[in-house]
């Protein structure tokens, strides 16, 4: 029987369903290999549903597009790869200042600079993390294959919203150019976030920037009955720019608890036969897909193997890892950069100098035969 | 409506130094939207980072201070997203023509439904009086102590090559000018561009020797002449002001619901 949910894609065609069905109103981006066919896909689907896009004059605008898009209540994303990522930054620390829902697709490809742009690369992780200047917390999610890439998406816009914060999905040139099987959801099957406006009447003081006790901050679109300001300077409750100590203070811990205090609320991770596990693998994206293959390999060949597969990069799921990785011999670390995500897990358990890892930085992907030559000599088995 | 009606008290006094023009173009602006009647609720005001860039908090609009020079950008996503909201968007001319001139060229040539006001004062005025794109050759100011051999963008010429579809230039010494230009440039349907002369006797001025704000406002009395005029033939030296560009040019968001229409005819 044919299934019409039932699409063969890639996985940035994943992503621009999952972006759809969360119910993205617009898109600004700018051509940059490996993450084009995201906007070209949505130059075609968005208008076909009342939706915008907009190819702008480079990344900074389209941050900057997306961002003013967001105010006026739209849901928004932009998609890009490392270069583009790198000039995204200084717009995505305006969202986290100015607290505006976005979400920010980076199809990791080698660099620095314009790198290695066809080949496959998780270098961009940190950056991820600290690309933009200043204290601050950010959201980043990944995914290995096209379904969780679709149910990553939905959850970036779900994140976004819930916290008014930019999230960013951090996939890679593998995953975005891979095809496989993605089965797509009915409407209403996946739970999705609206954004929370305000219920201040007109006529009555609205504050912006004065967040509730649980930390959320209502808010009210460009072009309804509340007019308020909106800065990158830090501000007061009336988003009017501040620097009292006091304001300065409050706000950088409203920005930064607002995400450390929901660290495990944000954590989405899957994990395969842990409970006896004696090493464990962790890994994410493309390459979460060889170390889940050397663990199904060596799993039948008595191996004590099992893999740890991280979803939410950032904020780090620090208590996590630990508790997990609490009775193995080794842990490695399996990842294409040189040890973006190993210096996180190390910092994280008990013990660190149990953690290890595998990796390939040369632009070619992972495959189950390195990982399986570097545990050797990891366990002693020689080379 | 009272001036007063459209300013945000709270956030007074304001950060402009005694002497500066851009309240003047504040003045101008308010009176400008005054006499169109607009509801306050459909307009926006986007700006970037500078002195200039300030306007945006002190008015009682929707009002987002974005990155330096990114202001364009910002409003694009503004106004595509709801083009039924009118988009103000005041600049400096570094602001605008320096680190955002690539949004400034690429709106005009878009024509996207907005109004560019570029208020030049040919300094870069918060850092402390540093050379702009705008200062023109032979200028002094703190980054160019040996004189500066930058040549000066024309900001209507290079607005109209880029396309804008209205494209103005006035200064703070002819407020009834401004204030009828704006009002014109915010109801023309299309890229606006509103050059503004606007003094900074604080950095410009002490720096090039150009006396008092009374004084550089003087100069502008003296040194332009309307769009056009036979004095300027006689006298090219002098800057023109007036209404340079005015067409009726297809509008982008106008464009593209077109492209929504087709997009859902041919997927239905």
């Amino acid at each position: 029987m044919k299934n019409k949910n039932i699409k063969f894609v890639q996985g940035n065609e994943a992503c621009v369903e999952g972006a759809l069905y969360a119910g993205l109103d617009f898109f600004a981006g700018y051509p940059i290999t490996p993450s084009t066919e995201i906007a070209e896909l949505l130059s075609y689907r968005l208008p076909q549903k009342g939706g915008k896009f907009i190819q702008m004059e480079d990344e900074i605008a389209s941050m900057g597009a997306i961002i003013g898009a967001s105010l006026t209540g739209s849901k928004v994303m932009t998609a890009t790869s490392g270069p583009g990522f790198s000039l995204m930054q200084e717009a995505l620390g305006y969202a986290i200042m100015a607290e505006i829902p976005c979400v920010i697709v980076n199809i990791q490809r080698g660099g620095p600079s314009t790198g290695i742009p066809t080949h496959v690369s998780q270098g961009d992780v940190y950056q991820a993390r600290w690309g933009t200047h200043g204290d601050h917390a950010i959201v980043t999610i990944t995914a290995s294959n096209h379904q969780d890439v679709f149910q990553t998406t939905v959850d970036a816009f779900n994140i976004s919203e819930t916290y008014r914060t930019p999230v960013i999905l951090l996939y890679d040139e593998v995953v975005g150019h891979t095809r496989e099987r993605l089965v797509l959801p009915e409407q209403g099957e996946l739970p999705l976030v609206e954004r929370l406006r305000t219920s201040v009447r007109e006529g009555v003081n609205y504050h912006p920037y004065l967040p509730r006790e649980d930390g959320r901050l209502p808010m009210s679109d460009f072009g309804g009955v509340h007019r308020y300001n909106v800065t990158g300077l830090f501000h007061d409750m009336w988003g009017f720019p501040s620097d009292n100590p006091e304001v300065v203070h409050d706000l950088i811990r409203h920005l930064v608890d607002k995400i450390r205090n929901n660290v495990n609320r944000i954590a989405r991770f899957k994990e395969y036969y842990l409970k006896d596990a004696k090493c464990i693998l962790i890994s994410y994206g493309s390459s979460a897909r060889s170390a889940r293959h050397v663990v199904e390999y060596l799993r039948p060949r008595g191996e004590k193997l099992g893999l740890l597969e991280l979803q939410t990069l950032w904020p780090f799921p620090h208590d996590i890892v630990d508790e997990k990785c609490i009775n193995a011999k080794h842990i490695v670390v399996v990842e294409m950069n040189m040890g973006q995500i190993l210096r996180e897990v190390k910092r994280a358990v008990e013990r660190p100098e149990r953690v290890f890892i595998a990796n390939r930085i040369d632009g070619v992907f992972i495959t189950p035969k390195d990982i399986r030559d570097i545990l050797r000599v990891i366990q002693g088995k020689g080379v | 409506m009272a001036i007063k009606g459209y300013i945000r008290e709270r956030f007074f006094p304001h950060i402009w130094c005694p002497g500066c023009g851009h309240g003047i173009v504040l003045n101008s602006l308010l009176r400008a939207i005054d006499k169109l009647g607009m509801s306050k609720n459909e307009i926006v005001v986007v700006s970037g980072i500078g002195c200039s860039s300030r306007i945006s908090g002190y008015v009682d609009f929707h009002t987002l201070h974005t990155l330096h020079g990114r202001a364009l950008a910002f409003a694009t996503g503004v106004k595509m997203s709801l083009p039924e909201l009118n988009v103000i968007v005041p600049m400096g001319d570094g602001d605008a023509l320096a680190i955002g001139g690539n949004h400034f060229i690429h709106s005009a040539r878009r024509n996207i439904d907005m109004t560019a006001i570029v208020m030049n004062n040919r300094i870069y005025g918060m850092t402390g009086g540093q050379y702009s794109p705008l200062s023109g050759y032979g200028t002094l100011a703190t980054t160019a102590p040996y004189t500066n051999i930058d040549n000066a963008f024309d900001t209507v010429e290079l607005a109209t090559a880029a396309g804008a579809s209205f494209v103005a230039r006035s200064t703070t010494y002819h407020v009834q000018q401004l204030t009828k230009i704006l009002k014109q440039a915010i109801l023309h349907e299309g890229f606006s561009v509103v050059e503004v002369l606007s003094q900074c006797p604080t950095y410009f001025g002490r720096k090039n020797r150009k006396g008092t704000a009374a004084d550089m406002m003087e100069y502008y009395k003296n040194n332009t002449t309307p769009v056009g005029s036979t004095a300027k033939k006689e006298n090219p030296d002098l800057i023109e002001r007036g209404v340079f560009v005015e067409k009726e040019m297809p509008e982008y968001c106008k464009e593209y619901d077109k492209i929504i229409e087709r997009a859902m005819k041919e997927s239905s």
